[in-house]
């Protein structure tokens, strides 16, 4: 028989982790990294990158970057309950938002499935050790939701090195980050998913520009990528040649699940702001707004469950849960960001530096992007009624 | 917390459907829906003798099998699903919990064993708002002493299954604002029950009159008095339900749109079908970890005190997602879906009904405002 759902003989050691995190969190997150609270983060990400990559290297020293990966990689192999504690306790703190997302949440575990030895020993440990910084590369002018529409091509040398030429867009942090993985052509001709490659580069070259985009917030987070012969070393192919669109998804169920577990438990931090905002603002008696926070209690409850359901089975797989998981949350956090604003009234108008309002001003307008990128609204419920449901295939060109 | 059923938990939910889907057919339903009482008693033989379906959450001690809140919302979830006409919700889901929240020794002692042999169909009223207490100002209820017994004058204006149920668990008033609860059995002079046919006919309402009715007091002596922790297993009970109701909708609403063919093709084909399907299962999805996680909350000790709120925002959750589906299937069957035969119109008058019980979706919700807000 399995554990129960509720295996109450483990609660005390739970409680004495908690206090541990809890208590790490108390002494590091102080003296030159205060200022840190609560910042960074999508729409905060300009925010002190330096000393934010300090922080990165100080979790690390802690050993608290990458909790979740495997031992043997450098990870803590903590269990899901365990890490759900941990992020919880990381935003209880204020723990800013972490730079070395895209490299623990995204191209980290997918080199531990589908990378090489050589190419788990050469880029695991930065990762954990908050060394080296990631970008990706997916998304080109005319491949966007039809990613398999890319047109950067990748040719490999006679000496087994790769030039890449092409340009993506909407690259997050591009600017901070020391590499960049990205699904390239490298079959001339071909068409559609087939003929794709997944190759790593170094983001420092001269065959490399990056030129920002401004956002509808202000910031430029987002990047422009532009590669011109670009070099790849020999060992930056991951999987063969012509597998890049599946290491490509895999990839991606990857960054429209687990991953994003930390992100979200920041969410019960922002809702609290939000009913501190009411208050403050003179809303909380307002029938209406009471009703919308009430549900989005509901659904702050809704996604934590759906998390323990999904982080229940093999996190690798989609159940019927995590087909969900994406559509459910950043919509949730999309309505949350309108009620945070409409909690502001006249005093969310102007750009604030007010620590009461800044960040609900933040979430509102980071949020209209949740909703589209890691696959937009639409294509979440192409998704689930394709895989979900087995309801018939969107029309596709033939390849 | 985890959120993974045990093999055994499985082996509950997989033979419960099995189960239902032989004994709760569209075709067995309608006939049960115009039986007196609106259910078939052979069927309820099975379910409540021989499987012991309502010894569940009933203990050990007392003939049941004593299991927790993970095990009965599969079952409920099952029962919604089929749309299984019995008196299981109103013995289960609101007698039992009473009986385990307030009740003294005796009168456990006294009536959950023939309970959990499936012997003794019992029924309790609803609270109507978004409450954990039944205020003795509602009751239209008296309880006098005459020497060493009890008798009830009053009456109740809707009780489920209360023209069926061989046991009454009813509030009275005794004097002062004080509120005690009794056990009446039905089979005696001084009570008339006249049961309704309501919209939905897959339950049945009865009006209870009762005059100088003998009545057992089942919370004296007790230490524990409150009806909360009861009130928040049958609001868990009813959202696990209209989940399954819910889910019963997406799978009809998948399964005719896959076979109904419009402009040389199948309309599940066309994406304002496939997005709403997809939409449905959200809504589905997010409920069915809702209800589960509270049901997790349920059998932790620990957690306990939570429970009263989460269950009130499980149950405003699944109220509004078992509607929206409901409505939702009508919609996507086109015609059919307004016609008698087909089932989505069963579910949208069930969806209808339990709209109210114990709260609508907004006081349940403006309950947890005044939680979050104080
Ligand atoms: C803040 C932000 C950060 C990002 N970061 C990165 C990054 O780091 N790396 C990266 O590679 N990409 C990134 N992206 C890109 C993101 O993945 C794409 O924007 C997304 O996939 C949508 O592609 P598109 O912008 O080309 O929109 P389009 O695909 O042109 O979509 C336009 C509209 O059409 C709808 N649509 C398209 N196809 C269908 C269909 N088949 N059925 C129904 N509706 C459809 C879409 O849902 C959308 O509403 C980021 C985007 C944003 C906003």
């Amino acid at each position: 028989m399995n554990a129960p759902m509720n295996p109450a003989a483990n609660l005390s050691d739970d409680a004495a982790f908690r206090s541990e995190v809890a208590d790490w969190m108390r002494t590091h997150l102080s003296g030159r990294f205060a200022q840190l609270r609560h910042r960074g983060g999508p729409g905060d990400e300009a925010f002190e990158p330096t000393l934010r990559k300090d922080w990165e290297r100080e979790l690390a020293a802690g050993g608290w970057t990458c909790v979740g990966w495997p031992r043997a990689h450098g990870g803590r192999e903590l269990s899901i309950a365990r890490q759900v504690i941990f992020y919880e306790e990381y935003a209880r703190a204020g723990g800013p938002g972490r730079m070395g997302h895209i490299g623990e949440g995204l191209i980290g575990p997918t080199l531990v499935k589908y990378g090489n030895a050589a190419q788990q020993a050469r880029f695991l440990p930065a990762i954990v050790a908050g060394r080296e910084y990631w970008a990706q590369g997916y998304s080109e002018p005319n491949a966007g939701s039809d990613l398999a529409n890319v047109q950067t091509r990748c040719t490999r040398q006679a000496d087994g090195s790769w030039r890449v030429t092409g340009q993506k867009i909407w690259t997050s942090l591009a600017q901070e980050s020391d590499w960049i993985f990205v699904v390239a052509r490298s079959e001339p001709g071909s068409k559609g998913n087939k003929g794709l490659s997944f190759l790593l580069l170094p983001l420092a070259q001269s065959g490399i520009q990056i030129r920002p985009i401004r956002q509808l917030n202000g910031g430029a987070e987002f990047n422009e990528v532009f590669f011109d012969e670009a070099i790849a070393d020999s060992d930056a192919l991951v999987g063969a040649p012509g597998e890049g669109w599946k290491i490509a998804m895999a990839l991606l169920e990857i960054e429209r699940g687990v991953s994003t577990l930390g992100q979200q438990m920041h969410f019960a931090h922002e809702f609290s702001c939000v009913i501190a905002a009411a208050k403050a603002f003179g809303c909380d008696r307002d029938p209406s707004i009471r009703d919308r926070i009430a549900r989005a209690a509901t659904g702050l409850r809704t996604m934590r469950y759906n998390a323990l359901r999904m982080l229940a089975g093999d996190a690798l797989s989609l159940g019927r849960e995590a087909l969900i998981y994406k559509y459910f949350w950043s919509n949730w956090h999309r309505d949350l960001g309108r009620l945070a604003m409409d909690v502001l009234g006249s005093a969310g108008d102007l750009p604030s530096d007010d620590p009461l309002i800044r960040p609900l001003q933040q979430l509102f307008f980071f949020s209209r992007a949740d909703t589209i990128y890691g696959g937009t609204n639409e294509i979440q419920l192409n998704l689930i009624a394709e895989r979900g449901l087995g309801m018939p295939r969107e029309p596709r060109p033939a390849a | 917390m985890e959120l993974k059923l045990s093999d055994d938990q499985r082996m509950i939910r997989e033979s419960a459907d099995s189960v239902l889907a032989d004994v709760a057919s569209s075709a067995q339903t309608r006939l049960a829906m115009t039986a007196p009482g609106a259910y078939d008693a052979a069927v309820w033989q099975r379910l409540a003798s021989e499987l012991g379906w309502c010894a569940i959450p009933i203990p050990e001690k007392f003939g049941g099998l004593g299991l927790g809140a993970i095990e009965q919302v599969q079952l409920f979830e099952a029962m919604g699903r089929h749309l299984l006409c019995a008196p299981y919700f109103a013995t289960v889901a609101l007698a039992v919990p009473l009986l385990l929240s307030l009740a003294s020794n005796a009168a456990q002692q006294k009536w959950l064993p023939p309970i959990a042999e499936g012997r003794l169909r019992a029924t309790a009223p609803m609270v109507a708002d978004s409450s954990d207490e039944v205020s003795s100002t509602s009751l239209k209820l008296r309880a006098n002493r005459h020497g060493n017994e009890w008798r009830l004058d009053g009456s109740v204006a809707r009780l489920i299954d209360g023209a069926s149920a061989q046991l009454l668990l009813l509030p009275a008033s005794i004097g002062d604002n004080i509120t005690a609860w009794f056990a009446v059995e039905t089979a005696q002079s001084g009570l008339r029950a006249v049961e309704r046919e309501a919209w939905d006919l897959t339950r049945r309402f009865a009006e209870i009159e009762l005059d100088q009715v003998v009545a057992h007091r089942i919370d004296e002596p007790s230490d524990k008095t409150s009806a909360s922790p009861a009130i928040a297993m049958a609001r868990l009970c009813l959202a696990a339900e209209q989940l399954g109701g819910a889910q019963a909708c997406l799978d009809m609403s998948v399964a005719y749109t896959a076979t109904r063919k419009q402009f040389g093709r199948s309309i599940a084909g066309f994406q304002a079908i496939k997005h709403r399907c997809a939409q449905m299962m959200v809504e589905v999805e997010a409920l069915r970890s809702t209800v589960y996680g509270t049901a997790a909350l349920f059998s932790n000790s620990q957690t306990e005190q939570d429970c009263p709120t989460e269950a009130a925002l499980t149950l405003a959750l699944a109220k509004e997602t078992y509607f929206q589906c409901a409505q939702e299937a009508i919609q996507l069957h086109g015609g059919v879906g307004f016609t008698w035969e087909y089932d989505p119109q069963l579910h949208l008058k069930r969806a209808q009904a339990g709209s109210h019980w114990m709260g609508t979706a907004s006081v349940l919700r403006a309950r947890l405002a005044d939680e979050l807000m104080v």
